[in-house]
């Protein structure tokens, strides 16, 4: 091809005459579907590595690689690439049967030596899967036609539960060792809804709708996903037509722009919480200092005035949806009893308590905001608290230390909604995550981790959360909402999990 | 005979002054490494606390810091990561768990494309706005040049970045708000420098996509540097234009317009030329956070991730490259003012 001087200026007067004319933004095919999405994906092998522990990125491996044991919308469990799973009468072996007719997205047959080879190597400490703990539980596998059973090392109620989160991906045996852990990340296959089509990270994933899918075919044929970490501009790509569904953008611009023709949104409480750490240090060693500062402050009031009502209060670290939520565990708000408890301590908001609480600072909605009105809520009472603010990492650095504040702002997911991995792990003293960390909880939750009566397992974390409640061992605020905008003419299915999976779009 | 001379005393004082800028780089270099190294490691923020399994145990934490080799002494880690150095060994991501050099490589390019386009934008803007000026020295022009100038450096890269995203990206949407490219397309290249590719294998049609998706942040990026270029050139011209041999050319017959072009430019460049190298390393280092913004997969995008990952090989390569490229562009510069400035040349 030749190309002259009047061709080049040809090209350049039709390129900006085409913007100009607003061209670009030509109408997509109804089988397109682009998503504004809020985090980058830094790894594609969901089960080793710091990608594979975060939460938010979970919907984009779930959009390729189909989790072990399937999760609906409402965080209940349902069969995925497992149809039966369960545990023998005496909690030693494990059972599990292995859905037939599933394609990797190579085409090749999923199999059971698929589900033993992750199994195993997640079970292996070598391989740096964070879950390692819990996949170590059950070794020993034995295939016997789609039926595998597993020796149980340690019995660990929430074993399969696991199977529906982090680390929970089953990858491709064959294709996997062909590859190798580099090659995979160049091309990763997996057996969900979407394959891979092209990927450049820290800018977009293009998906393509699986054909060889063994669930409900995807609606939309092909997904890109744009990797659009900065709010303001993920507000500018679904209002400038850009992107068709975009999530985790402010309030005040979710209201904003569902008032919007041709946009709509939708707004559900998701598995995600905000707390306040109470440190067993300095005051917090008092019990009236805090139940005190607990019983000052106004959830509901946080909620309405700066979450513009999204959200829901909290009194535990349970939200309805998970399976030790017991709503008559109740935290009053009540200044005046909360000045009682103060002043029974001999402090009064002449001569308050006072202490440090650490936030972060746009991590989480509102976050700062809402530590500063807390803060004037404890000093109508009697409670002087110094604000520090910390960055994220600081806080996970600290926490690990154990040498946070003696209060600290924080939020906490658990998608598969049971009691060990919210107020088990937030709570138990000897793990990394606690920061409470005294001799009668750990007493109490000791026995449950391995409790084999599920309902009696689930009645014992109801009742641990009961007496963290009267103890005010932690400070609950409030379930977070997550705000999901898109255009009208797609249909968006919320998960409770938070994950946004195009799976469950369809067009309106 | 002694034009001879005067031509060999001026290239080995070329030769010499590059010799030393190039071991000045050297240590310079060292000296960023080891700045890096024991700065991120003792700030705030621990990788391995980030990625803690919630039943992790000490064993466990322990395992991961010999994993990642934290279990070493700070200057353990810093020879052996230097060791590595020194062999084209950077190290592996924690989080993207790949080679940093080769990361860091993959994405150099697209923030040296911006970047480059972003100072042709500012030097051509800055330019024509000094000549504008100049030339109309004492108007309503030159003040509303002026004016213009100084609002544009007040308001930082990152602040354009949002008013052209609102502006025509969504107001009147004529261009990409994000990414490099659109996905939709196939690129035919070999290597991560698309727009210098897509030139060179006349696919202008992909051209042009790169250009819609890199003007925005490129003009966020060109404005606070063009309005500098504006200002320190205008004044330049008007110091050299009061020059006898500038008057002179005035007699000669010259419109005002042809004796700014062809004889104050050249001398009243020079400062400009010193000015703009400088700058541009500053320009580099905007890209973080307009790239950002506009989610330019650029090595400033991966910087922020890497920070908040608290990544730190691949916080070290990113810096030690970011590093390396501003000695290289001082050295260009200095170099290109010895070779221009005539008294250097004259001897």
């Amino acid at each position: 091809m030749t190309i002259n001087r009047r061709d080049l200026l040809g090209y350049g007067a039709a390129a900006i005459g085409a913007a100009t004319l607003g061209l670009p933004r030509a109408a997509k095919a109804a089988d397109e579907l682009t998503i504004a999405y809020n985090v980058n994906l830094p790894s594609w092998d969901p089960t080793t590595g710091p990608s594979a522990v975060n939460p938010t990125i979970q919907g984009l491996y779930q959009s390729v690689f189909d989790q072990i044991i399937g999760q609906k919308p409402d965080l209940s469990f349902t069969p995925g690439l497992l149809t039966e799973w369960g545990w023998n009468d005496d909690r030693t072996k494990v059972t599990m049967t292995v859905r037939e007719g599933v394609k990797w997205h190579d085409g090749s047959p999923f199999t059971p030596e698929d589900v033993v080879w992750s199994l195993t190597r997640a079970g292996d400490e070598k391989t740096g899967n964070p879950i390692q703990f819990v996949w170590k539980n059950v070794n020993n596998f034995k295939i016997d036609g789609n039926k595998i059973t597993g020796d149980v090392v340690q019995f660990d109620p929430v074993y399969f539960k696991w199977m529906s989160f982090l680390t929970g991906y089953i990858l491709p045996k064959a294709y996997y060792e062909k590859v190798g852990a580099e090659g995979f990340e160049k091309a990763p296959i997996g057996t969900g809804p979407y394959m891979v089509d092209k990927f450049e990270r820290n800018a977009f994933l293009r998906l393509k709708a699986n054909p060889h899918y063994w669930g409900t075919k995807p609606a939309f044929e092909n997904v890109t996903i744009k990797f659009v970490t900065d709010a303001a501009s993920r507000v500018a790509e679904i209002e400038s037509g850009s992107s068709q569904v975009t999530l985790e953008i402010p309030y005040e611009e979710y209201d904003r722009l569902i008032a919007k023709d041709g946009l709509a949104g939708s707004i559900k409480n998701v598995s995600d919480i905000g707390m306040i750490f109470f440190n067993d240090i300095e005051a917090m060693l008092d019990k009236n200092v805090r139940q005190a500062a607990v019983m000052a402050v106004d959830k509901e009031l946080l909620v309405k005035r700066l979450l513009r009502g999204y959200g829901q209060p909290i009194a535990t670290l349970e939200t309805p949806e998970y399976t030790a939520f017991d709503p008559s565990i109740k935290v009053e708000h009540n200044p005046e009893k909360a000045k009682e408890l103060l002043a029974a301590s001999g402090y009064s908001p002449k001569k308050p308590v006072k202490f440090t609480i650490q936030t972060t600072k746009g991590f989480k909605p509102k976050d700062y905001e809402m530590i500063q009105a807390i803060v004037g809520m404890w000093r109508k009472v009697g409670i002087e608290a110094k604000i520090e603010v910390y960055e994220i990492a600081k806080h996970y650095e600290l926490r690990a230390a154990d040498k946070l504040a003696p209060a600290a702002f924080y939020n906490w997911g658990n998608s598969i909604g049971d009691p060990t991995t919210s107020t088990g792990f937030a709570m138990y003293g000897p793990s990394p995550h606690s920061v409470w960390d005294s001799k009668d909880l750990v007493d109490m939750i000791n026995p449950l981790w391995g409790e084999k009566d599920e309902a009696k397992r689930i009645a014992g974390w109801k009742a641990v959360d009961k007496y963290i409640a009267e103890q005010a061992y932690v400070l609950p605020l409030m379930q977070y909402a997550q705000p999901i905008v898109h255009s009208k003419k797609v249909n968006v299915v919320q998960h409770v999990s938070g994950a946004l999976l195009p799976a469950l779009m369809t067009p309106a | 005979m002694r034009g001879e001379s005067v031509q060999s005393d001026y290239a080995r004082m070329l030769l010499q002054r590059f010799l030393v800028r190039l071991l000045t780089m050297l240590v310079t270099l060292f000296g960023v490494a080891i700045v890096v190294f024991v700065v991120i490691r003792v700030a705030p923020g621990d990788p391995i606390a980030m990625m803690l399994p919630p039943g992790a145990s000490d064993d466990d934490i322990a395992r991961l810091r010999a994993l990642y080799g934290l279990d070493k002494s700070i200057v353990q880690q810093f020879f052996i990561w230097l060791g590595g150095v020194l062999q084209g060994d950077f190290g592996t991501s924690i989080s993207l768990r790949q080679d940093v050099l080769g990361l860091v490589f993959d994405r150099l390019p697209a923030t040296l494309e911006l970047a480059t386009v972003a100072l042709l934008m500012a030097i051509a803007l800055g330019v024509t706005a000094a000549i504008l000026g100049a030339r109309s020295r004492g108007t309503a022009i030159e003040a509303g040049i002026d004016i213009a100038s100084g609002a544009t450096l007040s308001i930082p890269d990152f602040l354009w970045g949002l008013v052209l995203i609102l502006l025509f990206g969504v107001l009147v949407p004529v261009f990409d708000i994000s990414g490099r490219v659109s996905p939709q397309l196939d690129l035919p290249f070999v290597t991560q420098f698309y727009l210098v590719e897509s030139i060179l294998r006349l696919r202008f049609d992909l051209t042009w996509d790169l250009l819609k998706h890199m003007l925005m942040p490129a003009v966020a990026l060109a404005l606070p540097l063009a309005a500098i270029i504006a200002q320190l050139l205008k004044q330049s011209l008007k110091e050299v234009l009061d020059l006898d041999y500038v008057v002179l050319a005035r007699v000669k017959g010259f419109s005002e317009t042809q004796v700014i072009l062809r004889e104050a430019l050249k001398n009243a460049a020079l400062p400009t030329l010193t000015l703009v190298g400088v700058q541009f390393t500053f320009l580099i280092g905007g890209t973080v956070i307009v790239e950002r913004l506009f989610s330019y997969e650029g090595l400033g995008n991966m910087a922020i991730d890497a920070v908040i990952n608290r990544d730190l090989p691949l916080i070290q390569g990113i810096v030690l490259v970011f590093a390396l490229l501003f000695v290289l562009i001082n050295l260009a510069v200095d170099m290109m003012y010895a070779l221009l400035n005539p008294r250097l040349r004259h001897g």
